[in-house]
């Protein structure tokens, strides 16, 4: 049966090969064995405790594609001020940041739609603070030939969005912009097709507008919308209204100002038509005098004169019972400053700075926060 | 009795054929051949945790809609109401659109680099098809939604409207992105795979048959229809199989063009819609655990089963070809 004998050079080459196979799969078990070492490991931390710094040198926190640039700059410039904290951030979506913070992944969530009551009744770990950090406003941007300048308002929006109107040369739109040549074109709606906190913001300015989307569509960081395109991203948003004569979408103002894309002017509440910035919308946000504790509260269509309507709020979210003493208070010293000294980089990069009638609500929300029987935060 | 004991003695049998056959082998034989068993065990495990998996994680959705997935038109999170009927449909049209035009195109293509394209040539070709196939999806993506859906948005989809409008295909609003733009994208991406893989089963045609056809007087066109093609048709299909595996479940790409709608289905090519794939590229970022996170892990299990379902029937179908094929040679026809 075997008429094949393997010469001596032969037989040593099938035991290298033995070997290397054997080499390979203890390589893979240890290599196995280590991930798991690192997962469990993460606890422990060595360092100088000096009287003031927290022994912990490192935070993790992930969540919200739209306060990264932010967070990128904060937690830059963090480490230099603060007892050399490194705070490592993880852009991975508000829904996956809510999701591991729930799993205890991370030491804080971001997110730009608060929490659902239901995903609260989640955590294992008691109750969950809310602690809006920047503001943020959406543009309603516009493609349209010969048209440099538009007015909408909240109504005309929501019929549009729900094919409702479906022309630029509809009466409606033709009654506010007297002096405009609108084209009889058909209007293409973009949305954003994955879940966004932007998206989440312009359906609740929309619910807030029109009783019938809000019984019809609702709001959501995703929902089944009536009608139109969905792109991927603000830039894939930007990037379809660019393609396309006659579209509109709606795009995070942060985008909006670092692209210079064109953008309509909006009714607000008092009847006045205001172009989205960072002063219209930092002025929607000081016109809400009683906002709910819990600060889980979309700030779309306020009352003042000056309000750009669709604006929001986005949230650090930490749980208020911090099990390990020593890094809840690096976090609320973290948290603290970024709702102080922090904000000085948001006007910079196009972000809105907490008014101060909001930091006030987050230092009460910071001092909450509960390391054993004290409290985490020892400033004040 | 006398059976069981018959049987009894038959299962001995088997087992010293068994242990002379190990003793036979030497430890080395016998070592290699429990590592690639090994492997082979890793692999189906692989398989049937990703089952295993899909389907733990989905229950919750399928305990509450049933088959109602199937047929619901909406993905809704904020009523908790989910459905993936566009999606399903629009996997099913973007690829049968890519498979229409890409064998055809495949096949005649190759039979041109095998048959009639000067050798030099068909090596300079044969290199930048097969360069096609390596470029990443993302890349294919990007050109659709940069230059493709705009092209289409302004010229192609009115041409189309304009002279074949009568067609139900191409009624309705041109928008650039849709289904006709994710077919063509699907199309051009796996017409390389065709290609590549028809183009070496064809250049494996027994010389001998095709001289013999031409001896007999038999024209080009001739010897490839009677002589390569029913010898490559079994490769060719396997090559079909690859590219539709890769155009059902294709991803970035179609995300970027397909327009991202829960429309009802429709025979238009021009309605922005979904796929299943895309829906979960979509929505993962952003799902919530509960009904939400449970509809997108069924979106992908029905995938897979889609997957599996194509790849059973072309199986089949292979196998019903080669036995037609091995009766036809057993007749002694040509």
């Amino acid at each position: 049966m075997t008429q094949f004998t393997p010469s001596p050079s032969h037989r040593g080459r099938l035991q290298l090969r033995y070997l290397s196979a054997l080499l390979l799969l203890g390589l893979l078990a240890l290599l196995a064995a280590c991930g798991n070492n690192s997962n469990s490991s993460g606890g422990t931390t060595t360092g100088s405790n000096s009287n003031t710094c927290p022994s912990t040198k490192q935070l993790t926190g992930a969540g919200s594609t739209f306060d990264n640039p932010l967070f990128s700059k904060m937690f830059q410039e963090y480490p230099k001020v603060n007892c050399g904290i490194n705070v490592n951030y993880q852009a991975v979506g508000s829904g996956a940041g809510i999701n591991n913070l729930l799993q205890h992944i991370v030491d804080f969530g971001a997110t730009d739609a608060p929490m659902t009551t239901d995903q609260l009744n989640k955590s294992t770990s008691g109750p969950i603070l809310h602690i809006p950090i920047t503001i943020g406003a959406v543009a309603i941007s516009y493609n349209l030939s010969g048209v440099s300048q538009l007015k909408l308002t909240g109504p005309i929006l929501a019929a549009i969005y729900q094919g409702k109107i479906t022309s630029w040369d509809d009466p409606q739109i033709k009654a506010i912009n007297s002096g405009v040549n609108l084209p009889h074109k058909n209007i293409t709606v973009v949305h954003r097709s994955d879940g966004s906190g932007t998206t989440s913001i312009f359906t609740h300015y929309l619910s807030a507008i029109s009783p019938d989307w809000q019984s019809k569509v609702g709001a959501g960081t995703t929902v089944n919308w009536p009608t139109g395109v969905g792109a991927k991203g603000s830039s894939g948003v930007a990037g379809q209204i660019k393609n396309t004569d006659g579209a509109i979408g709606y795009v995070e103002l942060t985008y909006v100002l670092a692209n210079n894309i064109p953008y309509a002017q909006l009714q607000n509440a008092a009847g006045k038509f205001v172009a989205p910035s960072l002063d219209s919308a930092k002025a929607d946000a000081e016109s809400f005098t009683s906002i709910p504790a819990d600060l889980r509260f979309y700030i779309v269509n306020g009352s003042g004169d000056n309000a750009y309507p669709i604006t929001g709020f986005s949230w650090v979210v930490v749980y208020q019972n911090q099990s390990n003493s020593d890094k809840g208070q690096a976090l609320a010293r973290l948290l603290w400053w970024m709702v102080h000294d922090g904000q000085q980089y948001a006007q910079p990069l196009n972000y809105v700075p907490l008014p101060d009638t909001i930091v006030s609500k987050d230092e009460a929300q910071i001092k909450a926060i509960r390391c054993g029987s004290s409290a985490c935060y020892s400033g004040s | 009795m006398i059976q069981e004991r018959v049987s009894l003695s038959k299962a001995r049998q088997q087992w010293i054929r068994w242990q002379r056959l190990l003793r036979a082998q030497r430890p080395g034989d016998l070592f290699f051949r429990g590592i690639t068993l090994l492997f082979v065990l890793i692999v189906l495990g692989l398989v049937a945790g990703t089952a295993w998996i899909l389907i733990s994680n989905s229950l919750p959705t399928i305990r509450r809609f049933g088959f109602s997935f199937l047929t619901n038109k909406a993905f809704d999170p904020v009523h908790d109401s989910y459905g993936v009927l566009p999606a399903i449909f629009g996997t099913l049209i973007t690829s049968a659109f890519a498979l229409i035009f890409a064998v055809p195109l495949g096949v005649g293509a190759s039979i041109f680099l095998v048959d009639f394209c000067p050798r030099p040539l068909r090596l300079v070709l044969a290199f930048l098809i097969d360069l096609l196939a390596a470029i990443p999806s993302v890349i294919y993506g990007l050109w659709g939604f940069l230059v493709l859906a705009p092209w289409l948005h302004n010229n192609g989809e009115p041409w189309l409207q304009q002279h074949l409008g009568f067609l139900p295909l191409f009624q309705g609003q041109p928008e650039g992105v849709g289904y006709l733009g994710a077919g063509i994208i699907l199309t051009m991406m796996v017409l390389p795979l065709i290609i590549s893989v028809s183009r070496e089963v064809m250049l494996v045609t027994p010389v001998a048959q095709r001289e013999a056809l031409l001896a007999l007087g038999a024209t080009r066109w001739e010897v490839i229809r009677h002589a390569v093609l029913p010898f490559a048709r079994v490769g060719i299909l396997g090559g079909v199989i690859l590219a539709l595996g890769r155009a059902l479940g294709e991803t970035m790409a179609v995300t970027m063009i397909v327009g991202n709608q829960a429309n009802e289905p429709s025979l238009s090519l021009f309605t922005p819609g979904y796929t299943l794939a895309s829906v979960i590229a979509n929505q993962f970022g952003e799902a919530t655990p509960g009904l939400f996170l449970s509809a997108i892990i069924e979106a992908g299990l029905i995938l897979f089963i889609i997957t599996l379902i194509t790849n059973i029937l072309a199986r089949w179908l292979i196998a019903s070809l080669q036995r037609q094929a091995q009766g036809r040679s057993r007749g002694g026809r040509l």
